[in-house]
């Protein structure tokens, strides 16, 4: 099962890369960019039975080592 | 006194280390490979500066788990000391051995050069050479040193900080805070005090000929400490 994992600064914690780029669209003329968070993507191939014990185990994974929970936030997507 | 340098894949400040403690501050240091679980009877700790696992994922995210950090870890639990520089900084943090994270750079880039600090705490193992509210210079060399915590980490380790970027006079203020560091802080040590974690580099300044000898102080205070311990 593919598994897709998407990891981003917590919100309020200034994100220098995102504003960076914010402010490059703007100054490309791209209207109406409200704010940019720029994150991390990981695509896991994992050999699990259930969606759930495999969400499970991703959870864990992410909470040891794939984010840092004092600034980061995590997302798993389960995929086919 | 014995102090042991790890060496991670990856570390490049571990020779300098290792070069002062022995041949500057004439002690013995000896190099703990990271694969090695043993401390070899060291009396403190260092974990240099460099890219461990060349910054995978996040800095010390993946040196974190390396075997020699579990022996690290209980030998901060016993109230030895352990000093991380820079990237070893980045590891104590993401071993929660010290609170908070490290963030890359506002500026976004990767920042070599001297700065001012202000001593904070002069009552550390690592500071008793220094006198309270004493400027120093040494050089910081990093892409992410930006010092972040939640607001109740950050009210609850105010005590902690021991060296704060500032300016010459040793004011803080934005303008000398190289990295975006919350309230400034370049240096930090757990509750008890036996652990410290600084983003400046010590031992890139403990000659005079590097430019200046601050950094030897704050290893001397460490024998100072292990000598009344």
């Amino acid at each position: 099962m593919k598994v897709r994992v998407t990891i981003t600064l917590k919100p309020g914690l200034l994100d220098a890369q995102g504003k960076t780029i914010k402010q490059a669209l703007e100054s490309l003329g791209f209207k109406g960019v409200h704010d940019v968070r720029v994150g991390k993507y990981l695509e896991l191939e994992l050999n699990h039975g259930s969606a759930g014990a495999t969400r499970k185990d991703v959870e864990r994974m992410c909470k040891t080592l794939l984010a840092n929970p004092v600034v980061e936030t995590y997302r798993i997507e389960l995929g086919s | 006194m014995k102090f042991g340098v790890v060496v991670f894949p990856g570390s490049n400040c571990d020779q300098d280390c290792l070069d002062v403690l022995n041949d500057v501050i004439g002690q013995r240091a000896v190099p703990l490979w990271h694969q090695e679980t043993s401390l070899k009877g060291a009396d403190a700790v260092v974990l240099p500066g460099g890219f461990s696992y060349g910054d995978y994922l996040r800095t010390g995210a993946i040196a974190r788990f390396s075997p020699i950090m579990r022996s690290v870890a209980r030998f901060a639990r016993e109230g030895g000391l352990v000093l991380g520089i820079c990237n070893g900084f980045q590891i104590l943090l993401e071993a929660g051995l010290l609170p908070g994270a490290m963030l890359r750079n506002t500026g976004l880039r990767f920042i070599c050069r001297f700065v001012t600090l202000r001593v904070e705490r002069t009552d550390t193992p690592f500071t008793n050479r220094f006198e309270a509210g004493q400027t120093i210079r040494l050089p910081i060399a990093h892409n992410e040193g930006r010092y972040a915590a939640d607001t109740k980490t950050l009210k609850a380790v105010q005590g902690q900080v021991v060296f704060r970027y500032c300016k010459e006079d040793g004011r803080v203020a934005d303008a000398a805070n190289p990295n975006g560091s919350v309230d400034a802080i370049a240096g930090l040590a757990n509750e008890r005090g036996n652990v410290l974690g600084m983003m400046p580099h010590p031992e890139r300044a403990a000659e005079a000929a590097l430019g200046s000898s601050d950094g030897r102080l704050i290893f001397e205070s460490m024998l100072e400490a292990y000598a009344h311990a």
